[in-house]
């Protein structure tokens, strides 16, 4: 991704296009590229019938085009409900699956159609971490052998070096070095998933996807393993995706977050802008929906908004906007065209026709000039559809959702 | 439904069709020639003759086409000859046995009886008898009598059958005769008969299964008596035994009936200890007879073999259809 | 649901659950597990009452000892449940089975394996109403409808014969919910019933929870190790650790002023989506107690950063009283420190300066930009 982004090129025609480059878009590495760079990633798992035939009847679209970069040593959020496709995301980036469509540049290199083979270098630099500290260790193995066999595998360091390195981890992730030849049972909950964490470390990995790390752990083990995770972080450099339900645990975590809902990025921004003001409808709903001690001992109880019903299916998802179905919002554009992920500030990109803080939603569809349509979302053949930026990342301009132009100077008090 | 019901059933059709070819090809390429059996019976052999017997029984043709001429008698007869001597064999044609000159078919159907009113009587004896005592040992998990019966199932089931059979003739038919002379009587001869007949063998083979069906029985009840519905249950008010076998018998239930559908199967494919000690005519001793006997009997052999492979395919389509209505989750809408 | 509650005994505000020096002992070959320890709560009607806890607590143990689900062989219990009077412990399994489901009803975690996988959700709650009611199956066919219906199941008429597995998460708890009602019961145990959920579908049954318990007057009992649903939803609150009760009094009072360093560290390791993010989390160190070899003195020492404030190594070897807090008597603490608000609010100062903040600027809940 470079920086000559071409200005989106609204009705009024070219925006304010002051060519200085904001602070806060970060994706400008050394090298100009980021870490991780993923581009309409797909991942659908067909649906067949149960007839004589057994046809392809749907997909279940459970990636259904996101894009997002991850920089080195930085670390991205993603949050949403289950069913949103996030963990089968953090699939698709380890490689444990398959993308339908769609790209993953790993340090420039396109991994997204490599072979298992072709894959051995590259898992060296992407590990995994999972949710469950008890299935996802061999109850058959030794602590020594499950953290050391990694480096066996990849014959990074001598036989010999194998146990002093593996004892070297323990003690970085906080265990016992001498606990080497214990097995997973010997351990609690928190403990175990150390051992997952020094497994994770043992190569070295550039590129660590943490999905669901803490959920399965009590809450007082919970910040234990957080600070941990930090710490290593810190340390080594490594960069996170960091994959959870709790909107609190990757806020803590992650300068930047998305939110997905059904297979899609619905917002993205740093942390600030993404907890402080939303401006998806989704979003707010769903930050509104987390009880916090804080709203009863300072008596800031948030108004919560109520969302009906459940997800809809990802085998159907509905026309246009999948969230539209239960959004506040919703009128008949989002019915018919799919808003696109828009970048609206430095570094914040919503996929909503109507986007704005709480309560201050606009009355007229931001975006029906830029994709060419009247405000219902029927095709209006006098207006010149804008081009909008899709490319993962945070371009230098952006538009501004007051003033409808392109602009790449932060609002004061923005 | 529908739609996995007919793909089970070209499925099995498949299996039965290659399981005939491997069996066929397999006896008549890898077995000394089967025309001399028939040649021997006839008188001395000759050369000649034996020639001649081959040539008429077809066994010079290419291996495809004799298996063509076998599998078409099945569906339409055909006309099975011996050197001399021609069968006639309608169809459903499984071909004349070489032992006794009669037709496999027929043979089939006289002997089919026995082996399917031991299948049931057995059966029926152990799903009742193991399940019970498997529901037993699970409700009373760690006491005195879940050890007892976990421990005397396992010495039953330590006993080699054969042996099992046979002691249980020994001493309740020849030593103390608690029961009169064994075996199959047609049910026409008499319902009293029949049942006396074959009490010792149901209870023998009911009773040597009910171990295996106790344990494996009690395992399920007590993985399920730990399911949180089950919890569940109790917290609504519901009674003690209605929890065991209104909740957790009904869920154990399902994997149960799985293996009994496929044991059942196999006890249709004849139980050879079982026919031969307590000399019912059925299909297992029948097999036996037909290997052990000379001359070694071609057709019989690739008709029981048949026969198990039908009944087995059709087992594993009824199981997975019962399992579907037993199971809510994986019924096909 | 029209019908009014059964037992109109218990007058608004008498003590509906009456639990006094509880104790859950399981013997096992390793030894006695001493899983609840001399435990005493009262819930009224209408009211709610928070237990919190981690795994190993006896948050949920002591729970199923209120609906006497315990089997009685390989348990020991001592002390006295009271529910509308009536003694629970020593009662006979008919006098259980009799106030399960009616009188008391339990919601429990996992509604995907609490509900029974081959029986429909009409059925389950046909058979709760039946336990109790002695009607036809159409007539409690029809209640079990009008009890979906008010959970909020859309087109309960058809929902009803579905089987859990064709309900979403949400959906399933709702049922769960619905089969705990069906009887009206004056109690109602949830144990965890939103941890399985996602954040909006737990919003959508603490409301339902919220507004069944106005709608009918009852008393809840919420188990849960979330404090945020603590704070959301109960009247007052619980805090159990090692079997013990180690903090209890109104939700607002201990949440605020918490008078025990574990609740400190429950509060000071969950991060919260509003406030201060560079505020670090402060985890508690260690693991939970052995509840087989249960520490000496207080059961919290070995994993306790303020025990050096306590003369004469007295957490080691006492068990502190359950005793009123500084801060009035409805706020009950187990702890040796001598002024332990000063204390917490001394431990709060020195996160913030640690973390490079200003102590004196309000950081809790408020929206610091």
């Amino acid at each position: 991704m470079t920086d000559a982004t071409p200005s989106p090129r609204g009705a009024t025609g070219s925006g304010p296009s002051t060519r200085t480059v904001s602070t806060a878009a970060h994706h400008a590495t050394t090298d100009g590229k980021p870490l991780l760079e993923v581009r309409d990633l797909k991942k659908y798992f067909p649906v067949q019938s149960s007839g004589l035939l057994r046809r392809t009847v749907g997909n279940v679209q459970a990636v259904d085009g996101v894009s997002f970069t991850v920089e080195s040593g930085r670390a991205l959020g993603l949050v949403g409900e289950s069913g949103c496709g996030k963990s089968t995301l953090g699939r698709l980036i380890t490689r444990l699956y398959e993308p339908t469509a769609g790209t993953i540049e790993f340090e420039g290199q396109e991994i997204g159609q490599l072979s298992n083979k072709q894959m051995l270098p590259i898992r060296r630099e992407i590990q995994m971490i999972f949710q469950d500290p008890y299935s996802s260790l061999n109850p058959r193995h030794t602590v020594g052998t499950i953290v050391g066999t990694p480096l066996e595998v990849h014959k990074v360091v001598a036989k010999d070096k194998i146990l002093p390195r593996v004892q070297e981890l323990l003690e970085i992730v906080g265990l016992n070095p001498e606990h080497y030849n214990r097995y997973p049972n010997e351990f609690s909950g928190g403990q175990r998933q150390r051992i997952g964490i020094a497994r994770a470390l043992a190569l070295q990995p550039k590129l660590l996807v943490a999905d669901e790390p803490v959920s399965a752990l009590d809450v007082s083990i919970q910040a234990q393993v957080i600070n941990l995770l930090q710490d290593v972080q810190r340390e080594f450099g490594i960069a996170f995706l960091f994959i959870a339900h709790d909107l609190a645990v990757v806020r803590h975590f992650c300068p930047e977050v998305a939110v997905m809902y059904l297979g899609r990025i619905v917002e993205v921004a740093d942390r600030e802008t993404l907890y402080h003001r939303p401006h998806h409808p989704y979003t707010q709903a769903l930050l509104s929906a987390v009880p916090e001690v804080s709203q009863l001992t300072t008596g800031t109880r948030r108004e919560r908004i109520r969302l009906e019903g459940d997800v809809p299916s990802p085998i159907n998802p509905p026309s246009g906007c999948s969230f539209r179905t239960r959004c506040r919002l919703a009128k008949d554009i989002c019915a018919r065209v799919e808003p696109p992920l828009l970048q609206v500030g430095p570094t914040h990109k919503v996929a909503c026709h109507f986007p704005g803080e709480l309560g201050k939603a606009p009355d007229r569809p931001v975006t029906a000039r830029l994709l060419g349509t009247d405000d219902a979302g029927a095709p209006d053949p006098g207006a010149t559809p804008a081009e909008i930026d899709s490319r993962p990342g945070f371009g230098p301009t952006w538009y501004d959702l007051e003033a409808r132009t392109v602009t790449s100077t932060p609002r004061p008090g923005a | 439904m529908l739609g996995f019901i007919v793909r089970r059933i070209l499925t099995a059709i498949l299996v039965v069709f290659l399981t005939s070819i491997f069996v066929f090809v397999l006896l008549y390429k890898g077995v000394a020639n089967p025309a001399g059996p028939v040649c021997d019976a006839q008188g001395r052999c000759t050369a000649e003759r034996l020639a001649a017997i081959e040539a008429s029984m077809g066994l010079n043709d290419p291996i495809l086409q004799q298996y063509g001429e076998f599998a078409g008698g099945v569906f339409t007869g055909r006309t099975v000859s011996f050197g001399e001597t021609e069968y006639d064999c309608p169809a459903p044609c499984l071909g004349v046995s070489y032992g006794t000159r009669g037709l496999i078919t027929d043979e089939l159907v006289d002997r089919l009886p026995a082996t399917i009113s031991l299948a049931v009587g057995a059966s029926i004896i152990y799903l009742v008898v193991g399940v019970t005592l498997g529901v037993l040992a699970a409700k009373k998990r760690g006491t005195a009598t879940d050890r007892v019966l976990v421990s005397s199932s396992l010495v039953v089931s330590s006993i080699p059958y054969y042996l099992f059979c046979l002691l249980a003739y020994i001493f309740l038919v020849l030593k103390y005769p608690v029961f009169d002379e064994t075996g199959y009587l047609p049910i026409t001869e008499g319902v009293g008969a029949f049942f006396l007949a074959m009490l010792l063998p149901w209870l023998v083979l009911g009773l040597f299964s009910s171990s295996n069906y106790a344990r494996f029985t009690r395992g399920q009840m007590v993985e399920t008596l730990g399911e949180d519905y089950i919890r569940t249950a109790s917290a609504k008010g519901v009674s003690g035994n209605k929890v065991v076998f209104g909740h957790a018998l009904r869920a154990a239930i399902v994997p149960i009936v799985t293996i009994f559908g496929l044991d059942f199967a196999a006890l249709l494919g004849g139980t050879i200890f079982t026919e031969q000690i307590f000399r019912i005519d059925g299909i297992g001793l029948w097999a036996l007879d037909a290997v052990t006997r000379p001359p070694l009997d071609f057709p019989v052999v690739i008709a029981t073999v048949l026969v198990v492979a039908v009944i087995i395919t059709i087992a594993n389509l009824v199981v997975d259809i019962v399992y579907g209505f037993l199971d809510p989750r994986v019924r096909i809408s | 649901m029209t019908s009014t509650p059964t037992h109109a005994s218990a007058a608004p505000g008498a003590p509906l659950l009456e639990v006094s020096n509880l104790s859950v002992r399981f013997p096992t070959h390793d030894g006695l597990v001493q899983a609840v320890s001399d435990l005493s709560y009262t819930v009224r009607r209408g009211q709610t009452l928070g237990i919190v806890g981690e795994s190993g607590s006896g948050k949920s143990v002591s729970s199923m000892a209120v609906l006497g689900l315990h089997d009685p062989k390989q348990t020991r219990l001592e002390g006295s449940i009271r529910i509308n009077g009536r003694e629970i412990i020593g009662a006979s399994e008919s006098t259980l089975r009799e106030m399960r489901g009616k009188e008391v009803a339990m919601i429990f975690q996992d509604p995907l394996t609490a509900l029974h996988p081959f029986y429909s959700i009409g059925r389950q709650i046909i058979e709760a109403y039946r336990i109790h009611h002695k009607v036809s199956k159409s007539v409690a066919r029809k209640r079990a409808i009008e009890v979906l219906d008010r959970v909020g199941i859309p087109q309960p008429q058809s929902r009803v014969d579905d089987f859990p597995h064709q309900f979403s998460g949400g959906m399933r708890q709702r049922a769960m919910i619905a089969m705990a009602l069906v009887n009206d019961p004056t109690l109602l145990i949830a144990d965890e019933p939103t941890t399985a959920l996602d954040v909006t579908v737990q919003a959508q049954i603490l409301d339902l929870l919220q507004d069944l318990q106005r709608e009918f007057d009852s008393a809840i009992v919420m188990i849960t190790h979330d404090l945020g649903v603590i704070a959301e939803i109960a009247d007052d609150v619980l805090v159990m650790y090692g079997g013990r009760a180690v903090e209890k009094g109104p939700c607002k009072e201990i949440l605020s002023h918490p008078e025990m360093p574990y609740t400190w560290g429950l509060l000071s390791s969950i991060p919260e989506v509003t406030g201060d993010v560079d505020v670090p989390l402060v985890p508690i160190p260690g693991t939970p107690p052995s509840l087989l070899n249960p520490p000496s003195g207080c059961a919290f020492n070995p994993r306790c950063t303020f025990r050096d404030q306590v003369p004469g190594d007295l957490c080691r070897t006492e068990l502190p009283l359950l005793v009123p807090g500084g801060r009035g008597p409805g706020h009950e603490k187990r702890c040796h420190l001598p002024d332990p608000d000063a204390v917490f609010q001394a431990k709060q100062a020195e996160i913030l300066v640690e973390a490079g903040l200003d102590p004196h600027a309000p950081t809790t809940g408020e929206d610091a930009r």
